[in-house]
This record gives C-alpha cells, structure tokens and sequence, in this order.
C-alpha cells in the first residue's frame, strides 16, 4: 500500500506547470487534491513517473462569483465552495451535489475541478458540468482552449483532457431565477460511491409551470446520461401524475449494468424512483427561489 | 534507482520539524516513522477509515492523502497536539475518556482529531450534527452510540472551560 516511485514537481507558476507538463507528456500526471489520486497510487492502479503539484499555484485557488458566472479555479477545495453562500445563490446546485461528496474531511483537501477531471461516472459533479453544460478551461503550453459540459466525459474516468494538458478552471452560468434544482442519490453508506444518483434543473414560467426539465444520471453509465423530459412536463404542476410518466420514461431510456453493488434492475428501479423525487424537489426549490426573487 | 530526496520543514504540535523525504512519502508513514509520532494510526491506507486524521492547517484530512513533501512549511496537529499544555487530557480526550467512546481505541485518534476540528468551526452541534461530523471515521467497537454521546460531552467541557 505504498505508491511506486514517481519524479516530483511543485511549480509556483501556471507557466511552470504548463511548462513541467509539456515536457512529461505521457508520463506526467496532475496532483491537485488527491483524494482520488493517491488511494489510485497506493494500490498501484496507477503508475504515473512525473507527478506535477499544481498546489502551489497561487492562482489556481481562486474562486469568483461574478454576476454572470461561478468560476471556479483548480485547487479549490469541496468544503470551500460549498461553504460559499455567493456560488450557492448563483448556482445553488453546486451545494446541493457537494454534500453528496465523500465526508467533510475529504472534502477539506478535495478538489471540485479535479473531482470533475477524474471523470468518475459515479461523481456528483461531473452530473452538475454536463446538466448545466459548465464549461472546462484546459490549458498546455501550446495554449488555452475551453470544453462545454457535454463533450467533456469520453468514458469511465476518461475525459477530454490529454496528455500535456490540465484542467484549470470550471466555470458555470448563473442560473436564472425561475429555475430550481435538486439533487439525491442512493448509496450504501452516507459519503460512499452512489448506486444511482440524479440531478435535476427545471425552468418555471412567470405562472410557476414547467417550461423545460432536464435531468442528468450518475451511476448509471460509463458517463452521465443528460435526458430532456421538457416535453413530457410542460406546463405540469406539482400535483400533477406526469411526473410519474416522466420519472418512468427516464428508467426506460436507460441501461443500467449489474455490478457487486446492485443489479441493473435494482438500479432501474432507485432510477425511477430518484428522478420522481429529484423532479419533484427541483421544482420546489424552483417555486422557492421564484418567491424569493433570487 | 535512487529516489530525490526533498528536504522539508513542518510545524508539528508546536514544534519545528525537519524531514528529508522521497516525494512518495505518505504524510501518515512521515509522522509515524520519520517523526516517531505514532498516535496517528494507519487503518486502511486509502482514505476510508479515517484512523489518520490529523489537523492540516487546523482542517481535519486523512495523513495517508497526502504527501509530506506537500505539507512542506505547513501546520499539522496529531492526537499528540490535543493534549492540554499541563499535559492532561483536552477536552475531547476527555469526554471521550469519561462516556467510554472507544474500546480498542485503534480508530480514536482519528476520532479525536476530526471531532476537535468540528467543535472548532460548530462548538453547539445537534445529536445529528455530530453523527454527520464522524460519518467519515470507521469504528468496529462500540457502535457509534458511545462517541456520539462524546462528541456532545466535549462540546459541553469546552463551553465550560471558557464560561
């Protein structure tokens, strides 16, 4: 349970961690929280022979709500945005997702962009970047280009970025005041992975109905799975059985795996039961924020 | 091979220490071997168990997360810090002493430095408030009830201490 031998480097600068990366190419890793990396070290799953720490970067720990946007800088721990009642009001699912996030102690060292950039389909934050379609700055010394939330996942803990590259900052749109969201997962134990987890965004019409309703999956495929169920909804209420039909749509759309945490049929059904809930949580929270005029 | 030696400088319950590690040194094996700091135990070795728990910085996080040479001029406080000064048992040492809150105490330190971190930033939880804060640390003996109870305990010895 010791990690192999690694080459060390701890740049104080982008342009010497852009520069480190560069010349490690494929055998270079980014070392940001590391609270998946080094238990991945430990046990040998993972081998990298440079390891490049980005924490020392000043401005990688920066995060700013702006009236436009959260942005969200690469060494910013779980526990600190969470924790932030602006990024909460702008976009309150970032809130709602990270307490699902491992244990506070976790969260303390954990990062949200490296969490998004292992790409695990299990991760809440990776169903938030590709639900409200956040977009990942990726950066190499060859410059700096941005990639939306949906072209970001390629598959179980693959992702956009490539070889020489890092991911230095997350950044979401506000959302807008009719809109709510939620999010709710099962997992065997408070903090663990989820067997199945949902997040949901729908936006109300000045008369408090749907207009549009989205929701993504974690858990249940190699990457989230965003579904669109605006036509099934508009116009519902609260009270209304469609959202029964649309949680059950979502549970037939989709092909969950056995694996030895659940069966795949086990996981169909928390899928319709969890996007019943999730859809029905996302528009009270909607009516909330409406009310209260944020 | 040869593995680069990094020379480090950590501040450790009050204390200046100087280290001269491999990058790969995991902070739990620096403090238990280099430091002969041996309260923090090593369970499980991937951040489940919570047995390492020490104060970086005043946050509680896992010592088998981290690399020492990542902690390099950085504040760290293990079970050994919590102590009061006169040597006599701190506040959550004491509760947990007084409500039997361990058993094989092999997960109590972890305990001790994650419930002290959480009393810092939440000095008044609720029952619930303080099941939520040890979520994270795994304890085979003694069913929760008896640390739950400490946790509330010490929040009341150190209300009482400042009153």
């Amino acid at each position: 349970m010791k990690p192999a031998p690694f080459e060390y480097v701890h740049p104080t600068s982008r342009e010497g961690v852009l520069a480190a990366l560069a010349e490690s190419g494929e055998d270079g890793k980014v070392l940001a929280g590391g609270q998946s990396l080094i238990p991945l070290l430990s046990m040998r799953l993972a081998s990298p022979k440079i390891l490049v720490d980005i924490n020392q970067v000043p401005e990688f720990s920066s995060l700013k709500v702006t009236p436009s946007h959260v942005e969200i800088g690469a060494t910013v721990r779980h526990e600190e945005l969470l924790n932030s009642v602006e990024a909460r009001k702008a976009v309150p699912l970032l809130a709602q997702a990270l307490s699902y996030v491992a244990h506070p102690v976790i969260r303390n060292r954990g990062t949200c962009v490296g969490s998004i950039a292992h790409a695990d389909p299990s991760g809440e934050l990776t169903a938030v970047l590709s639900l409200l379609d956040g977009v990942v700055t990726v950066e190499s010394r060859r410059g700096s280009r941005e990639v939306n939330g949906v072209d970001f996942f390629v598959g179980p803990l693959e992702s956009a970025i490539k070889p020489g590259e890092v991911a230095t900052r997350v950044s979401f749109a506000r959302l807008p005041s009719q809109m709510g969201t939620s999010c709710t997962e099962v997992a065997r134990r408070h903090g663990d992975y989820a067997l199945v987890g949902v997040c949901v965004a729908i936006l109300l019409t000045d008369e408090e109905l749907v207009d549009r309703a989205r929701i993504a999956l974690f858990s249940v495929g190699p990457t989230p799975i965003v579904i669109d169920v605006s036509e099934m909804l508009r116009g519902s209420r609260s009270d209304c059985q469609r959202w029964q039909d649309a949680a059950r749509f979502i549970a037939s759309s989709v092909e969950p795996e056995t694996d030895i945490h659940a069966s795949a049929a086990y996981r169909r059904n928390l899928v319709e039961v969890l996007s019943n809930k999730g859809l029905k949580d996302a528009y009270e929270s909607a009516l909330k924020r409406m009310r209260e005029g944020q | 091979m040869s593995e680069t030696l990094f020379d480090i400088q950590v501040l450790v319950n009050g204390m200046l220490r100087n280290g001269r590690v491999p990058a790969r040194r995991l902070l739990s094996d620096f403090l238990r071997h280099d430091l002969q700091l041996t309260g923090t135990h090593v369970g499980c070795e991937h951040g489940v168990c919570g047995a390492c728990t020490v104060l970086l910085n005043g946050k509680a996080v896992r010592a088998c997360l981290l690399f020492a040479v990542s902690v390099d001029r950085q504040e760290i406080v293990t079970v050994e810090g919590l102590k009061n000064v006169d040597g006599t048992l701190g506040a959550v040492q004491q509760a947990f002493h007084e409500c039997h809150g361990l058993q094989c105490g092999f997960c109590t330190p972890g305990f001790l430095t994650t419930v002290s971190a959480f009393l810092d930033e939440n000095p008044h939880p609720t029952e619930e408030e303080a099941r939520e804060a040890i979520a994270g640390n795994l304890c085979r003996c003694t069913g929760y009830q008896n640390i739950v109870k400490s946790v509330m305990r010490a929040a009341e010895i150190r209300s009482l201490a400042k009153s």
